[in-house]
């Protein structure tokens, strides 16, 4: 296959980028997007020109760390897949393809396609955890969890922070990242006993990093790679208004 | 003030809202009483309303919601541009309704809707110089049947509507969403009501001009 | 050198208690004076780094990915093992201890494992306690499923995403820190060079990605969680950024690599397609649970695989091990598979796969149940493949995934240079010559949380009265500058060749020599090739842009730069060990049916080669392992 790419180009953080055409020849159908794209390095690096830097690590989906706009769409056409899972079969020969980075206010450019997601662990610091250290654990069994709760826990657990909720956003909100590990920790009698302090400081922590507000548009759910449920974001309203409720 | 607390300042002013169209959806059925007796209840209903000061409290809470709402709405819809990624080439529209995108836009054309509603009956009611009906009361009737001759007003009334009909399906949506009702059995049923709320609110409103402008 | 491991005497059930009781720790008050360094973000790098920041210690901690939770630990899928015998079947911290033992071949101490079979107990505790969603049962109670190698129900799982769940745990251990303070964690920040001060690890060199910048940072201990090196060979189950640079340098400055060439080839991952492919995706060894392995037994057979009747399949594993069947180990299952192959059985466009079927499991237990327990993998499969493994076989073929060896390590997971210690799957510790399912996450975990917690504050204690070090000592300038010299000289090759061309390039060289099967000639030769194309490297490689910004292809340079070595070391563990145990498999000794024929009168050491400069031969000093407690015997699973 023969593709048209428009590739967006950015040197660093400080600078501005701007969209640059490429031609890659001899894509095989099977080739994964990203091995379309070291494709199409292998052939820059030759030709003296600068190689397009990309964020990825696993290439299976899990890590979460690739991201791309593909065509208008985070990680591309296919619904609830990360980029690496993209394959070229699902474009023809001779398509053009707008690649951008995840780029909203929140994520920067770092370089090319790179953003940075930073805010994601800081959200995750600000109390996405249970407070427990190590060796203070009692036996795992003596806390009963039924089959139904853990595996809805476990699908609100399942997200990989790959940013592609924020990036498809119109608002640029993270809301759907952050409920889900709120959603989590309060479906769990492990996460419980702090859920009033966490949902006040992850929200809090989500709004300084400037991320957009919510309007319910679903867009999050159906391009994130996990499928990950927006009544996690109900969920943490409701843990929102519980705590407002009760705070003293 | 945090992103939430906009929310739920949205939602609780907008159910308001919701909860204010069906007593005013209610009243209005008189509309469809024969002309006489409509014109007769109708104007009773209106006399009773603009003399309560239950009603008169109620009211100003109800413009306070409107204010709110649309202050609300305009400050977070300005955060929301500011905040979103602006892609070259943009197709992330393939994953949402439209009115789910555009409640501003939406909310926009009802206000202006509302400027245009008060103008015609509200200002004509309170300053304009109404003639009185058999019972003494003023006759708002008449004025309604009057200005629902006009067929543009009777057009602007049911786009009016359908604006409306996409803001209440996706506002009655958030706004459960944003008071916390997680569990999708429940969140399946509310869905469901407040599409059929939204369907005869607004199909009924629309019905009336409708009607009076054919059995006129 | 004299290699002490430091194995606590006692029976072996008492080793470790008898290690904690006697173990130095350090006053609370004490430990803020004290600086951590760690290296890597998985579980290992998360957990000790949680752990010692809990404890008081100041910590810094540093991972190459943009995020701490992307560490590849996130990508194991099928579960983690513990003896908590829940299911009533026979388990025990015992029967888990010969488990392991035997299943990595008599290659490992009994001390280590044992203490492993021992924590795996409190690991499962500490990640329920930290809202890790194991599967469960209805009533409510921890669920388990089975492993190859085992004949118990031992492996807690949470769907096919374990590994991300307990990841994912220990990431918000560490941001918890993170946030109080006692853990400084930077992201995007990748190790060149650890720094020694008197023979004793005291710092190191790390190069900031996203700027270039290279910065020193000073310790008082430093923690190298940096995974294995199995990316050597190109086409693995393993991340893009896997690399073993970080072992790789410490060996150089003094650290001895323990047995390099135990490479575990993972029998299910996806088969290679074509020349492109960068990765090979792994399905769960879970999936030989219900999935039954077979060929056609008939040679070359282009038949769709739903069209091959019953008769006419060779379930090969069910054939040759009875007993164990689908569930074989590892090492077995893959070179079974290897054999069908090269026999010419092999199935799909490339000829180099295998089936694994779930029509049975499907008609039996029904879709949704297999949906259940796999639904992500078989979507995984759909996603990659395009194939709907509900409706047909899935094509699977051995692919590189886990590395036994790596840095030398004593019972304190300390290597050879004092202060530097290794954790997780950078140390060779106790998986033997074939680490089973699910051992590599407990590993792991256990190294972070219960193990490395206790060895660092023995260490520690003596540090006391050290107080901070500083970075303005010379041999931080002196390592400076040897990084940036590094950095500078690949970049002014300029040549004509990809990184990514010599990496596959070397990585096709030692999967067909140094690999599934390998023979003296063979090693030999690859050895002669390695050298050549590190040459070639050394003049044709072509690194494009400068050192003081974002590099991706400087990055891969300079692991490429540490690949070939660890290549040719692994080629040399490979020549110098002459039987076949676990995953290294000498064709010259194998026995009349084809299994592995080990030596225990001659090799029943562990090989810890010591690095003696880029034109010198490495040494190689043995480790005797001392079995008190069990007989090696042959390792059958027929």
């Amino acid at each position: 296959m023969k593709l048209h790419l428009k590739i967006w180009r950015q040197k660093n953080a400080e600078t501005t980028g701007k969209l640059v055409d490429y031609t890659v020849e001899d894509v095989n159908p099977h080739m994964s997007f990203l091995e379309m794209l070291d494709h199409l390095n292998e052939k820059l690096i030759l030709a003296d020109d600068e190689p397009v830097e990309f964020d990825h690590d696993c290439r299976e989906g899990i890590c979460g760390q690739c991201g791309i706009m593909i065509n208008g769409i985070a990680h591309g056409p296919l619904k609830n897949t990360t980029t690496c899972q993209l394959h070229m079969r699902e474009f023809k020969d001779g398509d053009k393809i707008f690649i951008e980075p995840f780029q909203t206010a929140v994520f920067s450019v770092r370089k090319d396609l790179k953003v940075d997601r930073s805010a994601f662990d800081r959200i995750i610091s600000a109390g996405g955890f249970v407070s427990v250290n190590t060796g203070q654990a009692p036996e795992a069994n003596t806390t009963r969890i039924t089959h139904d709760t853990t595996e809805a826990a476990f699908d609100s657990a399942a997200c990989i922070g790959c940013g592609a909720c924020v990036a498809t956003c119109k608002n640029g909100s993270a809301v759907l990242f952050t409920a889900a590990k709120i959603s989590q920790l309060a479906q769990l009698p492990q996460g419980r006993e702090e859920r009033t302090l966490r949902v006040f400081n992850m929200v809090k922590q989500m709004d300084e990093e400037g991320f957009g507000n919510c309007s319910n548009t679903e867009a999050c759910q159906i391009e994130c790679p996990q499928n990950i449920s927006v009544l996690n974001i109900a969920r943490m309203n409701y843990e929102y208004n519980r705590a407002r409720i009760l705070r003293k | 003030m945090n992103t939430l607390t906009r929310k739920i300042i949205m939602c609780l002013t907008g159910l308001f809202l919701c909860f204010f169209l069906i007593i005013h959806f209610l009243g209005n059925l008189q509309l469809f009483l024969p002309a006489e007796e409509a014109q007769k209840s109708f104007n009773a209903y209106s006399h009773f309303l603009s003399g309560n000061p239950f009603i008169k409290i109620i009211s100003y809470g109800l413009y306070a919601c409107i204010i709110a709402h649309a202050l609300d709405a305009l400050y977070i819809t300005i955060q929301n541009k500011k905040s979103g990624g602006a892609f070259k080439h943009d197709k992330r529209d393939r994953a949402s309704k439209w009115y789910t995108r555009n409640m501003g836009i939406l909310g926009f054309v009802i206000l202006l809707f509302l400027v245009l509603h008060f103008q015609n009956f509200w200002y004509y009611y309170k300053f304009g110089s109404l003639s009185l009906d058999q019972s003494g009361n003023k006759d708002l009737y008449t004025l309604v049947v009057i200005s629902f001759q006009q067929w543009w007003i009777v057009l602007i009334y049911v786009l009016s509507m359908l604006a409306l009909f996409y803001h209440l399906v996706h506002g009655v949506h958030s706004a459960t969403r944003t008071l916390g009702v997680f569990h999708p059995k429940y969140v399946r049923w509310i869905q469901k009501t407040g599409v059929l709320y939204a369907v005869v609110i607004c199909l009924g409103f629309a019905l009336m001009p409708i009607y009076i402008y054919f059995t006129y | 050198m004299k290699l002490d491991a430091k194995i606590p005497e006692g029976p072996l059930e008492e080793k470790w208690s008898v290690y904690k009781r006697t173990a130095k720790i350090v006053n609370p008050a004490n430990r803020k004076k004290l600086d951590v360094i760690v290296i890597g973000t998985g579980l290992a790098g998360s957990s000790v780094a949680a752990s010692l920041g809990e404890m008081g210690y100041n910590v810094k901690s540093f991972c190459f990915q943009d995020s701490a939770r992307r560490a590849h630990s996130v990508a194991a899928q099928g579960g983690v093992n513990a003896a908590k015998n829940y299911k009533n079947d026979g388990d025990s911290v015992y029967r888990m201890f010969m488990d392991t033992i035997k299943g990595g071949d008599f290659r490992a101490r009994e001390g280590n494992v044992y203490r492993m079979a021992e924590c795996s107990l409190n690991l499962i505790d500490q990640a329920v306690a930290q809202g890790v969603p194991f599967g469960r049962e209805y009533g409510g109670y921890l669920n388990n499923r089975s492993f190859g190698g085992v004949q118990v129900s031992r492996t807690f799982y949470s769907r096919g995403q374990t590994g991300q769940q307990l990841l994912l745990g220990a990431y918000q251990a560490l941001m918890r820190q993170v946030s109080k303070g006692t853990v400084n964690l930077a992201a995007k920040h990748e190790l060149l060079d650890v720094v020694l001060i008197e023979g004793k690890a005291r710092g190191v060199i790390i190069r900031n990605l996203d700027t270039g910048a290279i910065e020193s940072h000073a310790a008082h201990a430093v923690v190298l969680a940096t995974g294995g090196y199995g990316k050597i060979y190109f086409l693995s189950t393993l991340a893009m950024g896997c690399n073993g640079s970080a072992i790789w340098r410490a060996h150089k400055k003094g650290a001895l690599m323990a047995s390099p060439s135990w490479i575990q080839i993972h029998p299910t991952s996806l088969p290679q397609s074509g020349d492109y492919q960068s990765k090979l995706t792994l399905m769960s060894e879970s999936l030989r649970n219900d999935g039954r392995i077979w060929v056609p037994l008939k040679a070359d057979d282009t038949r769709k695989p739903n069209d091959i009747p019953e008769a006419e399949r060779d379930y090969y594993l069910e054939r040759r091990y009875p007993s164990f069947g689908n569930l074989a180990p590892r090492d077995i299952a893959s070179r079974a598979a290897k054999e069908r192959i090269d026999a010419g059985f092999g199935i799909g466009p490339l000829k180099n796969a295998v089936y694994l079927d779930f029509s049975k499991a499907i008609h039996n237990l029904g879709k949704d149940n297999i949906k259940e327990k796999y639904g992500n993998l078989f979507d995984m499969y759909y996603k990659i493949t395009g194939y709907d493994a509900y409706q047909e076989p899935m094509m699977i073929s051995p692919s590189a995934h886990f590395s036994m060896g790596g840095l030398w390590v004593d019972y304190e997971l300390m290597t050879t240079i004092p202060g530097l210690f290794a954790l997780g799957e950078a140390n060779f510790a106790d998986h033997g010559a074939n680490r089973l399912g699910a051992n590599s996450l407990l590993q792991a975990s256990v190294d972070g949380y219960f193990i490395a917690p206790y060895t660092i504050a023995n260490y520690l204690s003596d540090e006391v009265k050290t107080g901070k070090i500083s970075t303005d000592h010379p041999a931080f300038q002196e390592a400076e500058e040897a990084v940036k010299k590094q950095i500078q000289q690949l970049i002014d090759i300029n040549g004509n060749r990809t990184v990514d061309n010599y990496h596959k390039t070397l990585g096709k060289i030692l999967y067909d020599y140094c690999g599934l099967a390998r023979k003296e000639a063979g090693l030999l030769y690859a050895i002669e090739e390695i050298r050549k194309l590190k040459e070639d490297f050394y003049q044709n490689v072509k690194v494009p842009g400068n050192g003081s910004q974002m590099n991706a292809e400087l990055e891969k340079a300079g692991r490429m730069a540490d690949y070939f070595e660890i290549g040719e070391l692994m080629c040399f563990d490979a020549l110098t060990r002459k039987e076949s145990c676990g995953a290294h498999f000498r064709e010259e000794y194998q026995t009349a049916d084809g299994e592995a024929l080990r030596n225990d009168a001659e090799y029943q050491f562990i090989s810890a080669w010591e690095w003696k400069g880029d034109t010198t031969e490495p040494i190689l000093h043995k480790e005797a392992l001392i079995f008190e407690t069990v007989q090696p015997t042959v390792r059958s699973y027929k």
